[in-house]
């Protein structure tokens, strides 16, 4: 370490650590405030679970825990699908204090097909359509006052969606 | 363009019960086309319903979905002649708005 006699260099260091100082902190900034907005992204769209190949991986990246069946999820699916690229499903539960609705089926490439968050004052009931690559079970999760449930119907299908 | 979404909300008076019929190919990637090449993905991945600010209903939507997806829902509350804002955005950052009128 050098000693530096002159007053006006030390002063200059002085200003330039201080200078990088303040850039550090103030780069250090940008990852901090823009953590928050990834994770809210994160959040709003389950990137991963949706890339899930199996139905137990989905459930646990999706939620964290795994479902027991229950009678109070109400599963409604054809027996046979004519056409896999086009099936009716819906659910509907008397269950409490439901906060999202999932569906799965187990044969798909990616077994999580769609997920929809209910917020309180919508009802825990919802149809949609979707496709199915062949027979399969058809596993739909309903969240409710933290806990998970599930009911899990086969259809049987005819033509597949998947284009295979 | 036209909108790609069509939207029937309608009051029963304690609920509003929603039925919206939207135009995407939502491919899958899982498909070829006639020469033998892959369809690349591109499915609607976020489907949001907003009433009086609030959102009453989002789906997160896989390749799973079939085309022109089709989603039923209701919710407590909503008068007739109120606005339902639906809004979606695909896997290649594209997006639709529309607005509905509950009867």
């Amino acid at each position: 370490m050098t000693i530096v006699h002159d007053g006006f260099s030390a002063t200059r260091r002085v200003i330039l650590k201080g200078a990088g100082a303040v850039a550090l902190v103030g780069l250090g900034n940008i990852p901090f405030s823009l953590a928050p907005a990834f994770a809210a992204a994160n959040d709003k769209y389950p990137e991963d679970a949706f890339k899930a190949k199996s139905e137990a991986d989905a459930i646990k990246s999706l939620y964290g825990k795994t479902a027991e069946p229950s009678d109070k999820v109400k599963l409604d699916a054809p027996e046979i699908a004519e056409n896999g690229a086009v099936v009716p499903i819906s659910v509907s539960t008397t269950l409490a204090d439901v906060t999202s609705i999932a569906f799965l089926v187990s044969e798909n490439p990616n077994a999580l097909a769609a997920s929809y968050k209910i917020p309180a004052g919508t009802m825990p009931s919802v149809a949609n359509r979707l496709k199915m690559a062949k027979t399969s079970n058809v596993i739909a999760i309903v969240e409710a006052g933290g806990k998970l449930y599930s009911a899990t119907k086969e259809v049987k299908v005819t033509v597949g969606g998947c284009g295979g | 363009m036209a909108s790609t979404i069509r939207v029937r909300a309608t009051s029963s008076g304690e609920t509003t019960e929603v039925q919206a019929l939207i135009q995407h190919p939502m491919d899958s990637g899982f498909v070829k086309d006639a020469k033998g090449e892959v369809i690349p993905p591109h499915f609607i991945q976020e489907l949001t319903f907003e009433y009086d600010g609030k959102r009453v209903f989002v789906a997160d939507w896989g390749a799973a979905v079939s085309k022109d997806p089709y989603v039923k829902f209701s919710f407590k509350g909503g008068k007739k002649g109120d606005d339902l804002k639906i809004s979606w955005v695909d896997n290649k950052g594209a997006t639709d708005t529309a607005t509905a009128k509950i009867q």
